[in-house]
C-alpha cells in the first residue's frame, strides 16, 4: 500500500510524452470540429430533466394513531413527508457511515509504517457514535409510526453520493491520508445534514427530537474537527517527508 | 393470442427507433414493483441471448443471404436490448442490481421448475435454484457489510434471504456439470422454451458479474464476484447442455424467436406499470414479426413446417409472483444434493474430481464463507441488532 505521495512513473500527463503529445496537439489543432458547441449537451440534459419523474416517493406518513400510540407528537403539515424523507436519509447515512468507519479502522491498523495506528482508538469511538446515531434516528422514525426499514428518496440519493467514499476507503491502494480525505468529505456532509435535520425537527414541532439531534450534532462536530485536523497534519507531514 | 403464426406482428421495416426512444426514463427503484425490475432484467437477458445466438449462427453460416437475414433481425434485437436494459436506473448500485439479478434467477427458475413437464429437467432447475438462492444470501451479506444497505429494499419481501446450497461447495469439475439433453423430436415445446429462458438468464448474469466484479475496490467484493461469476458459468454450461445439440441452426433460431414471443407475452400479461407494459406489448409485436420472418426462412431453407417445432399456441406463462413456498420446500428436501456426471446424488456420492477441484480453489480461503460468516439477514441491516 502506498505510504506517502511519492514521485514516480505517472504517465497520464502530456509532459511524460513530449514527442507523441506534440504530434497529437498539432493534429488536434488542425482538425475540423463537429459543428456547433456544447450547448447540445445542456439541451439534451434539459429535455430529460423536464420529462423525468422523481427518484421515488416517501413512505406514507406515520398515522396520527400510530404516532400517538408511540407517545410522540403526530406529524402535521405538508412538510411531514420532507421530515420522514430526511430522517430516512440520516438513517441510511449513519448506517453507511458506520461501515465506512469500520473500513477506515481496518485501513489504519493495516498501514505498513504505523501512520494510521495513532487514529484507531478515536476512530473506534467515532464508529460507535455513528452506530448510536443510527439507533437514535431509527427510534425517532418508529416513534412517529414510520418504517425504519424503508429506503426514502433522499436515502437513495445519499447512497449514490456515498458510493465514491466507500470505494476510496476500501481500496487497498489508497493511503491513510487519502482515506482520511474521504472520511472528511463524509463528515462535512454529515454535519450539514444534522444542522438541517435539527431545523426541520423544530419546524415539525418535534422539540424533544431536535434536542436529541443537537447532542448528536455536537458529537459529529467533534468528528469533523478531529478528522479535518488529522488530514491536514497528515498532508503536511507527507510534504515534510518529501522535503527531507 | 391464440395462434403463434397467425398473429403476424410488425414487419422489420416498421420496427423503427431513435436514440431518444431507446433511452427512456428508467423504472423507479423505490416505487416500481420488484417484479417490474425482474421482468426488465430477464428480458435484457433474453435479448442478449438472441444477439449472441444470432452472432454464433452467422459465424458458422456459409450462406451470405442468410447472414444478411441474421444481421437484419439482430440489429432490431440490439435496439430492443438497449431500450430494455437502460430501464435500470443509475441509482441502482452494482450490488443492488446484483440482488435484482439473483431475484430473477430464484423467482423465474422456481416458476419454471414447477411448470416444466419433464421431471429430469425440472430437477435440473431445482438444483440450480438452490445455488442462486445461496448467492442471494452471500451478496446480501456483502451489501450489508460493505454498503450498509438492506437487500430487502430491492427484494420487497418477495424472496427470502437465507443460506442455500453453500456457494463454496458449488464449484464442480466440468464433468459434473453437463446434464442429459431433451430429445428435440419428443420434448414438449414448453421444455424447449424453458431451457432457452433459464440459459439466457444465467448467461447474462455471468456476463454481468464478470464485467462488474473489478469495478469494486474492496477486495472482499472483488473476490466474491470472481467466485460467483464462476458458478454462473457452471450454470450456463448446465443449462445449455439440456438443449438438444441436434436441433439445426434454423430450428434453434425459430425456437429463440418463439422464446422471445413467449416471454414478452408473459411480461405484457403481468406487468403492473402501464408505461413498461406498453414496451412489452410493442416488443411482443416486433418479436411476432421476427418469428414469422424466421418461419419463412425455415420453410424456404429446410423445407419443413415450422409447426413441427413450434407449439400452435403459447404454453402456460411464467408466474410473476413470489415462489417463496416452493423455494422453501425445495430447500428443505434437496439442499444436500450434489452432482455426479449428469445425475444428482446424495452428498456422500459426489464426484471425486469436483471435490478435488473445490479443495484447490478454496485452499486460500472462501470469499462466500468470509463475507457471510455470522450473517443473518435483519430488516434494516444487521446493525439494527448491534445498535439494540
Amino acid at each position: 500500500m502506498q505510504k506517502a505521495t511519492e514521485t514516480g512513473g505517472n504517465r497520464t500527463g502530456m509532459q511524460t510524452s513530449p514527442a507523441d503529445a506534440a504530434k497529437m496537439l498539432k493534429e488536434a489543432k488542425g482538425a475540423k470540429p463537429t459543428p456547433g458547441d456544447d450547448s447540445g449537451i445542456i439541451e439534451l440534459r434539459t429535455a430529460y430533466i423536464e420529462d423525468s419523474g422523481p427518484v421515488g416517493s416517501v413512505p406514507p406518513p406515520a398515522s396520527a394513531k400510530g404516532a400517538v400510540k408511540a407517545g410522540a407528537k403526530a406529524l402535521t403539515g405538508k412538510f411531514a413527508g420532507v421530515f420522514i424523507d430526511r430522517l430516512g436519509e440520516r438513517l441510511a447515512f449513519e448506517r453507511a457511515g458506520t461501515r465506512l468507519y469500520q473500513a477506515m479502522i481496518t485501513k489504519c491498523k493495516a498501514a505498513g509504517d504505523g501512520e494510521g495506528k495513532q487514529y484507531v482508538k478515536e476512530l473506534e469511538h467515532f464508529c460507535d457514535e455513528e452506530l448510536s446515531h443510527f439507533r437514535l434516528v431509527g427510534e425517532c422514525i418508529e416513534q412517529l409510526g414510520g418504517d425504519p426499514t424503508a429506503q426514502t428518496p433522499s436515502a437513495d440519493v445519499a447512497g449514490m453520493e456515498g458510493a465514491g467514499l466507500m470505494q476510496v476507503v476500501t481500496d487497498p491502494m489508497t493511503s491513510v491520508t487519502q482515506s482520511l480525505h474521504a472520511i472528511l468529505v463524509a463528515e462535512l456532509a454529515d454535519n450539514a445534514a444534522w444542522d438541517e435535520l435539527i431545523a426541520l425537527a423544530k419546524e415539525m414541532g418535534q422539540d424533544d427530537m431536535a434536542s436529541r439531534f443537537t447532542e448528536a450534532q455536537q458529537r459529529e462536530r467533534e468528528h469533523l474537527d478531529k478528522v479535518r485536523a488529522w488530514h491536514q497534519e497528515a498532508t503536511l507531514s507527507e510534504s515534510r517527508l518529501m522535503k527531507a | 393470442m391464440t395462434s403463434l403464426l397467425q398473429t403476424k406482428g410488425a414487419s422489420l421495416e416498421r420496427q423503427k427507433f431513435t436514440w431518444r426512444d431507446m433511452v427512456q426514463q428508467p423504472i423507479s427503484k423505490l416505487d416500481d414493483d420488484a417484479y417490474t425490475r425482474i421482468m426488465v432484467i430477464l428480458m435484457n437477458g433474453i435479448e442478449m441471448e438472441a444477439i449472441r445466438f444470432q452472432h454464433a449462427f452467422a459465424r458458422m453460416c456459409p450462406d451470405p443471404e442468410l447472414r444478411l437475414h441474421l444481421a437484419k433481425v439482430r440489429r432490431k434485437e440490439a435496439h430492443q436490448q438497449v431500450m430494455i436494459n437502460w430501464l435500470i436506473g443509475a441509482d441502482h448500485s452494482t450490488l443492488e442490481t446484483t440482488i435484482g439479478y439473483e431475484q430473477v434467477a430464484i423467482e423465474v427458475t422456481a416458476s419454471i421448475a414447477q411448470n416444466e413437464p419433464d421431471p429430469y429437467l425440472a430437477s435440473v432447475y431445482r438444483y440450480g435454484l438452490l445455488e442462486d438462492f445461496d448467492h442471494m444470501y452471500r451478496y446480501s451479506a456483502l451489501m450489508d457489510r460493505l454498503e450498509g444497505k438492506d437487500a430487502n429494499n430491492i427484494l420487497q419481501s418477495y424472496t427470502d434471504i437465507l443460506p442455500g446450497r453453500p456457494t463454496a461447495q458449488e464449484h464442480r469439475d466440468p464433468a459434473d456439470e453437463l446434464r442429459r439433453h431433451y430429445d428435440r423430436k419428443k420434448a414438449q415445446p414448453l421444455s424447449k422454451l424453458n431451457a432457452l429462458t433459464i440459459m439466457a438468464g444465467e448467461q447474462q448474469t455471468q456476463n454481468f458479474y464478470q464485467n462488474v466484479g473489478p469495478t469494486y475496490a474492496d477486495p472482499v467484493a472483488r473476490q466474491l464476484y470472481a467466485e460467483i461469476a464462476h458458478i454462473e458459468e457452471q450454470h450456463v454450461t448446465q443449462y445449455e447442455s439440456i438443449i438438444d445439440p441436434n436441433e439445426t441452426w434454423l430450428e434453434k433460431w425459430l425456437l429463440h424467436e418463439a422464446a422471445e414471443v413467449y416471454n414478452y407475452h408473459c411480461c405484457a400479461a403481468q406487468e403492473p406499470n402501464p408505461r413498461i407494459r406498453a414496451i412489452w406489448e410493442r416488443f411482443l409485436d416486433y418479436e411476432l414479426g421476427h418469428l414469422n420472418y424466421v418461419a419463412e426462412l425455415f420453410k424456404t431453407h429446410e423445407k419443413r413446417d415450422p409447426l413441427e417445432v413450434l407449439p400452435e399456441a403459447l404454453p402456460d406463462p411464467i408466474n410473476y409472483s413470489s415462489q417463496r413456498d416452493f423455494v422453501r420446500k425445495v430447500l428443505a428436501e434437496e439442499v444436500d444434493l450434489r452432482a455426479k456426471g449428469a445425475e444428482f446424488v446424495p452428498k456422500a456420492e459426489e464426484g471425486k474430481a469436483s471435490q478435488a477441484y473445490r479443495k484447490q480453489l478454496n485452499s486460500e480461503g472462501s470469499p462466500s464463507e468470509t463475507v457471510s460468516a455470522g450473517y443473518q439477514w435483519t430488516p434494516g441491516t444487521e446493525l439494527m441488532r448491534k445498535a439494540a
